[in-house]
């Protein structure tokens, strides 16, 4: 994902998921800043172990979901009561609400769309995902088997990178910022 | 190990007593109430008749508002044919069999045509409908919390069969909660007899004569369903489902106590057995039992998905059960495996099945609200003209208000929001059931009073009875269970 990289960072490297989760929860009691790990699976509690902030992504769905529901009440009420009324099977067609129940589906169905659209494009947009990005993926052997981990370097590094190896990591390197 | 208290024994018991008492007070006072308003209706007969909904039935001497909307459509089909109807009721018929088939004005139309002989062929209707009451009372609660109780054994079936993992620590909660359903079993069971046997007459189907042809009661249209809707048959699939049902909840749990000193694969592998056989079982008789117990009260009409519908409220009030239970057991300081992964869980399952319900209630209403075929839509233009309050109230209280509470994840994993959408759930189901049943025996003659209050405080009482020491009786681990480790290990 697109952070901000601020100091020089240590890239480790592990060869499981329970050791990365662990020595993420070690790092971060010991004062160490874990800005990011890459995973080729989702690691469960890893969010929790590195202290992310939880995304607001589905608070936005909400309202998009919102939207949506709007946009078909309106879009229903404009085609079917206001600008050309129809009469489907003899009900009312005078007002919206009462012929409401039958407008259900398409009021579901864009509540839907809306919501799972725009919270993709959302998605995209915030991380910077369009046409032609360029992978960011410090470490192509991070999409099969293996846990990256970058750590930013405050203080001390020669204790961190012998922590990284305490905690089990198989290759460490230092990367400027 | 959980420890049934005393005091909570006491409250159970307490609970139980005073609902029992309250009930009865309602019945007896039912009784002499209904003896005034039968005395009393001159003064305000014209009132009665102008109120919507239960008219048109007088000319068919028929005991059960339900019908009542159905045979005035039935007979104008049938006015229609042999033009035998005064000019008044032809011009009413013709009314009813456009779209707006409206009950005021076969009201107008009796008060003036019948008088006299129609107003006490009415009030020997209300005083059934008042009669009633305190049954249908009994028995809305009664299947409320029969769907507390089988909607956890069906949960519990499926952690086998699904092979889940998540869930193992919470088992012993839902073998409990499955052992709720006896009590109201046995209640069912006794009012439906009663009814058989004519002490109340909730349900049209079994009055007698409904199927002889020339008989004062005869219905052309139940005589057709004779079939399926006889007593005989009836009586056969009702303790089918019983057997069935409590069936499964004896060797879940037998083979779930056996694995405590035993082997917990076997015992696993059984239960897998057994709930995989429960689960078909329980697909076919979930369908039938709603129709029997609950869709035959209303026996002219009838919906396909009914089954479902049922099945799903009563799924969704299970898991608010659960989720108050075991956040019970929690504040004990038990079941300290169970961690807020596990309640969110139950709360998704909470979410999702409202939601659920929502979609198969709409799907019912929908169908028919467009179609507008008389004789389904007098199942809703009953709900709508005498049930609007319950009506709308059910349907905030079963879908937007947990759609509101326990949309948002964080929601889901604090005890306070999932109580209260617990609370909700239950609340909202009882009325669902309430408007699912009451239009049908008592028609505008509801309200919610002792006789109302009694049963849900009974069935209450006998419920943390039931489920409390069940908990009790063994331990709350479930120690040998093969995914035991995997369900503490959970997290979302």
């Amino acid at each position: 994902m697109g952070h901000i990289k601020h100091n020089p960072i240590v890239r480790a490297l592990f060869n499981d998921d329970d050791i990365v989760l662990s020595a993420v929860k070690d790092l971060r009691t010991n004062g160490f800043h874990v800005s990011e790990v890459y995973s080729p699976f989702p690691i469960h509690g890893l969010d929790e172990a590195m202290g992310l902030k939880r995304t607001r992504l589905s608070t936005a769905a909400f309202f998009y979901g919102l939207t949506g529901l709007f946009f078909a009440s309106w879009l229903t009420y404009y085609t079917m009561i206001m600008d050309w009324p129809q009469n489907i099977g003899g009900k009312p067609n005078s007002m919206w609400f009462l012929n409401m129940p039958s407008f259900v589906p398409v009021m579901f169905e864009l509540t839907v769309f809306f919501a799972a659209h725009l919270m993709c494009w959302s998605y995209f947009a915030v991380n910077g995902l369009y046409p032609g990005a360029k992978a960011q993926n410090p470490d192509p052997r991070t999409t099969d088997d293996h846990f990256l981990m970058e750590v930013e370097i405050e203080g001390d590094e020669d204790a961190l990178n012998k922590k990284l190896k305490d905690l089990g990591a198989i290759e460490i390197s230092k990367i400027e910022a | 190990m959980f420890e049934f208290s005393t005091k909570a024994k006491q409250l159970a018991i307490g609970l139980t007593v005073v609902g029992a008492i309250l009930w009865i007070v309602g019945f007896v006072m039912n009784g002499s109430s209904s003896h005034e308003a039968d005395h009393g209706h001159d003064a305000h007969a014209t009132e009665m008749h102008a109120d919507a909904g239960h008219g048109a039935n007088t000319e068919h001497e028929n005991d059960y508002p339900g019908e009542a909307h159905a045979s005035m459509i039935e007979s104008a089909y049938k006015s229609d044919q042999t033009d035998s109807h005064a000019d008044e009721a032809h011009d009413l018929h013709s009314d009813v069999r456009g779209a707006e088939a409206h009950a005021d004005e076969a009201h107008d139309l009796h008060s003036d045509v019948h008088g006299a002989e129609a107003h006490d062929a009415h009030a020997e209707h209300v005083h059934h409908q008042q009669q009633n009451r305190p049954w249908s009372a009994l028995y809305v609660a009664a299947i409320f919390f029969l769907g507390l109780g089988l909607g956890q054994l069906f949960f519990l079936a499926i952690q086998y069969i699904a092979q889940v993992g998540w869930s193992a620590g919470l088992l012993r909660v839902m073998e409990a909660q499955a052992f709720t359903i006896i009590i109201p079993l046995i209640v069912i069971a006794l009012i439906t007899f009663f009814g058989l046997g004519h002490i109340h007459h909730m349900f049209h189907w079994m009055m007698e004569g409904i199927n002889i042809e020339g008989h004062e009661n005869y219905d052309e249209i139940i005589a057709g369903k004779r079939g399926y809707l006889n007593p005989i048959f009836f009586i056969i699939r009702l303790l089918v489902y019983i057997g069935g049902w409590v069936w499964a909840a004896l060797i879940l749990r037998k083979n779930s106590l056996l694995s405590d000193t035993g082997d917990g694969v076997e015992m696993w592998k059984k239960n897998r057995k057994v709930g995989a056989i429960f689960t078909v079982f329980y697909a076919v008789t979930s369908s039938t039992s709603a129709w029997d117990l609950i869709m035959s009260i209303d026996a002219h009409w009838f919906s396909t998905l009914f089954g479902w519908y049922t099945f799903a409220g009563m799924f969704v009030s299970s898991f608010a059960a659960t989720i108050l239970v075991t956040l019970y057991l929690k504040s004990k300081g038990l079941l300290e495996w169970v961690n807020y992964n596990h309640i969110h869980d139950l709360g998704k399952f909470m979410f999702a099945f409202s939601v659920f319900w929502t979609y198969l209630w709409f799907s019912q209403f929908v169908l028919i609200w467009y179609a507008n075929i008389p004789e389904e839509v007098t199942y809703y233009m009953q709900r709508w003209d005498q049930y609007k309050v319950p009506f709308f109230t059910m349907l905030s209280l079963n879908f937007i208000f947990p759609v509101l509470a326990i949309l948002s994840r964080p929601a889901k994993r604090v005890p306070g929001t999932l109580v209260m959408a617990s609370l909700f759930v239950l609340v909202g189901h009882y009325m669902d059931h309430y408007v699912m049943i009451m239009p049908g025996t008592v028609g505008d003659q509801y309200g919610f009073g002792l006789v109302e209050l009694g049963p849900i405080l009974l069935f209450a009482g006998l419920f943390i009875y039931v489920m409390f020491s069940n908990l009790a009786k063994a331990p709350l681990l479930h120690k040998n269970h093969p995914m035991m480790v995997e369900s503490k290990h959970f997290q979302q």
